[in-house]
């Protein structure tokens, strides 16, 4: 096992854990919060079947931003399902091929290929428009052009393993296998796989802390996920009760 | 007319280039401390008020879901940079809902986020200075807490609930907005926004029956503090006597004449209004709205019904419930509480009310969708009741009718700009460049359809419109209240007492 093979196991043993580590953390905060108050945005959904058709079509469609502003939609929707099907297409790394959960990994490579073009379009058009729009670039932070750039690399460079310069995907399917099952194998020492990888590592490692913190965010919206009942059934926090228990006595 | 530039109305509604700081000089007054110490606040900034305000803002961040997770999850993607009214009434770039939200988000992120914390530059954090905090002052002070922003964010971030934390961070530290501060100190001391005493509103009402009868000749009665009613009727104070709120309490009491309803109002709870949600505050919420809960309880009523007032609505609507239920001791068959609008409905709905259409036949009338009740409540069992029923309501007065661009209407709808706290000559300039769009939209039908008239039902709606549309070259008796359009064509059967047999069947939807 070489140094590099080495310092790119630990690394994504180490983003791996900040990843789902810092998830973990986010949620339960953001289960563990409560909702002292009936905030749905209305005209809401007035049973919970209905809100969860509408949160699915927030998070399938966009449908809030769709009413928003047309190009953000387009860009923003473009991308997200293009890295669904990209992170699709990249579980045949991860999943072995006689497992009996394998049968789907085939179906979806090809449409993964060319999701990388689609998810390179609208990157670059949000990032157009952060630049070009001043009211956009206003609100923009250094960070949230880096995170588009970040985006954007990640999708070129494995662009380019798939179209331009190959790599020994076979090694790295067994690299990524032995971490998985603690039976290291060396990974392929080529740049652009090291580029990729290690870009996609950074992303990992940023994500709870950054506002990617969006995708586990969105489900815990109350303006989108409450049932529009407050008069028919009393909401209450458990501080409120507290409250209301203190004021009683 | 005014010391500041009045936006020009044109052919369509212009989303400006942004022009930074314009606004930075636009602050209310600051409540004195003997106000900020009886709503339980500190009268003085303490020492180590930035500490204080952090706990502050940690405390609500554990006790508000929506401040947590509205704070992390914002990916500046600007999909609402351009639909606040005050923005594009502005051009200041903090009145947009995402740079609004920043002022505190960036002081989150520089005291509680790994990234804030050791690379502040990169994610734009900054520490909380004087001058933060004045931009806070400021800024929070031109949002209306309208959530017209949310309606369009992707993951419905709702600029009032920051604005809200926002000021309530501030009261921790002493520093509180005049109008709103004081109003409540009305409320608790007195019962009203206004400040009315029950023998003053005793005298006004019965100046109205005067007036009634003398208009129409039938003695239609408004009740104060009558025990044994059927109904306590809740609305905001200006309904008691600023124009066009009282043709509106005319038109409610000749509906509950013409239902043969058994009602009254209360001197204790004499205020629709909650000016507790304005300031963040849940505890100053509730005890508000514990008034009414009083109120109905020592009056012994069955139903507790809404005046016309937005804010009003969403408070006894969507937090009365869980601030002040629960409402066992009421009528199960009613939905707690109900909205004026929601009775006079069923009662139409039911034909128990006869109108004379053309009494309104001199007026073309468009309906201003205030945004509490647009997006923040409901009317009736359906979804968007809010919107049809008050148009509804309209159309079975009025022949004439047109809505304003549907852009500009429904959960679209933008706000008066007067709403959350900024009903104060102190904002004026706000106020009227915030009104901007709505003013548009209203120039729009004039022109196309021939309006000349626009019904609210919000206190706050009629009260800020009256006084901005003159800048925009409108009429003040241009702004009717809904309940206005329903006494003008209301058909009164009779003299009291005709009714006394129906008292107890008067039309009503029951529980679902």
């Amino acid at each position: 096992m070489s140094a590099l093979s080495v310092s790119y196991a630990i690394l994504f043993y180490f983003a791996f854990a900040i990843l789902v580590g810092g998830l973990f953390h986010k949620i339960r905060q953001y289960w563990r919060t409560p909702t002292p108050l009936k905030i749905a945005t209305t005209p809401a959904p007035v049973t919970q079947t209905g809100v969860i058709l509408r949160m699915a079509s927030e998070i399938v469609l966009f449908s809030s931003l769709f009413k928003s502003n047309k190009w953000i939609w387009i860009f923003g929707w473009m991308f997200h399902v293009s890295l669904l099907l990209i992170v699709l297409r990249h579980f045949r790394y991860f999943v072995d091929n006689t497992s009996i959960i394998w049968f789907w990994v085939p179906l979806v490579q090809p449409f993964g290929v060319y999701a990388a073009f689609t998810m390179i379009i609208g990157l670059t058009g949000l990032l157009a428009r952060r630049i070009l729009v001043d009211r956009v670039r206003y609100i923009s932070s250094p960070s949230d052009y880096l995170m588009l750039l970040l985006l954007i690399s990640i999708a070129s460079s494995g662009a380019m393993m798939k179209f331009v310069s190959h790599t020994d995907i076979v090694s790295v399917k067994a690299f990524f296998s032995g971490l998985m099952t603690f039976n290291f194998q060396p990974l392929p020492g080529d740049p652009l796989l090291l580029i990729h990888l290690g870009l996609v590592a950074t992303l990992m490692i940023i994500f709870p802390i950054s506002k990617l913190l969006h995708a586990p965010g969105i489900f815990f919206s109350p303006t989108r996920n409450q049932i529009d009942n407050p008069r028919e059934k009393r909401h209450l926090a458990p501080w409120a009760a507290e409250l209301e228990a203190e004021k009683a006595k | 007319m005014a010391d500041f530039e009045v936006p020009e109305l044109k052919e369509t509604l212009d989303i400006p280039k942004y022009v930074d700081g314009v606004m930075a000089h636009s602050a209310p007054y600051t409540a004195k401390a003997e106000f900020q110490e009886a709503l339980g606040f500190p009268g003085e900034l303490p020492e180590n008020w930035q500490q204080v305000a952090l706990e502050k803002m940690t405390d609500l961040r554990t006790r508000y879901r929506s401040f947590q997770v509205y704070l992390d999850i914002c990916v500046k993607c600007g999909a609402c940079t351009d639909k606040c009214h005050y923005y594009i009434g502005t051009a200041d770039p903090k009145n947009m809902p995402v740079a609004r939200q920043d002022l505190l988000r960036k002081v989150y992120r520089r005291y509680f986020t790994f990234a804030g914390k050791y690379f502040p530059k990169l994610v734009g954090a900054v520490d909380l200075t004087k001058e933060v905090l004045d931009d806070w002052y400021s800024y929070y002070h031109q949002c209306s807490q309208c959530r017209r922003c949310s309606v369009y964010c992707p993951y419905g971030i709702d600029t009032a609930e920051i604005s809200m934390a926002a000021r309530e961070i501030m009261d921790s530290i002493s520093i509180g907005q005049k109008y709103c501060n004081e109003i409540l100190g009305k409320v608790f001391v007195i019962g009203n926004n206004l400040g009315l005493p029950q023998r003053a509103l005793a005298d006004t009402l019965e100046g109205l029956e005067e007036e009634v009868e003398e208009d129409t000749g039938v003695a239609v009665k408004f009740p104060l503090d009558q025990k044994g009613a059927e109904i306590l009727l809740v609305p905001p104070s200006a309904d008691f006597f600023a124009e066009p709120h009282v043709d509106g309490l005319i038109g409610y009491a000749k509906v509950f004449h013409e239902a043969g309803a058994s009602w009254t109002m209360s001197s204790y709870a004499s205020e629709a209004g909650n000016f507790g949600m304005f300031i963040g505050s849940y505890e100053v919420m509730q005890k508000a709205a514990l008034r009414i809960r009083k109120a109905a309880i020592d009056l012994g009523v069955k139903r507790i019904i809404f005046g016309e007032c937005g804010h009003a609505w969403r408070v006894a609507y969507a937090f009365l419930n869980t601030l002040a239920g629960p409402f066992d001791f009421l009528d199960p068959r009613y939905p707690v509480p109900q909205h004026i609008c929601e009775y006079t409905y069923d009662l139409i709905q039911k034909n128990r009310l006869k109108f004379n259409k053309s009494e309104n036949d001199h007026m073309t009338l468009t309906f201003h969708d205030s945004c509490n009740v647009a997006r923040a409540t409901r009317m009736g069992d359906k979804p968007g009741g809010q919107f049809d029923i008050p148009r509804a309501i309209i159309k079975a007065a009025c022949n004439n009718y047109v809505d304003m661009p549907a852009d500009t209407i429904g959960e679209a709808t933008f706000c008066c700009a007067g709403g959350g706290g900024i009903l104060t000559d102190d904002l004026m300039e706000i106020r009227v460049k915030g009104a901007l769009p709505r003013m548009q939209a209203l120039k729009t039908v004039s022109v196309e359809d021939g309006v000349t008239h626009m019904a609210a039902i919000c206190a706050i709606c009629k009260s800020q419109f009256t006084k901005v549309i003159p800048y925009y070259g409108f009429t003040m008796d241009q702004i009717v209240s809904v309940h206005q359009l329903v006494s003008n064509a209301l058909v009164l059967t009779g003299a009291t007492g005709e009714n006394d047999s129906s008292e107890n069947d008067e039309g009503n939807t029951e529980k679902e």
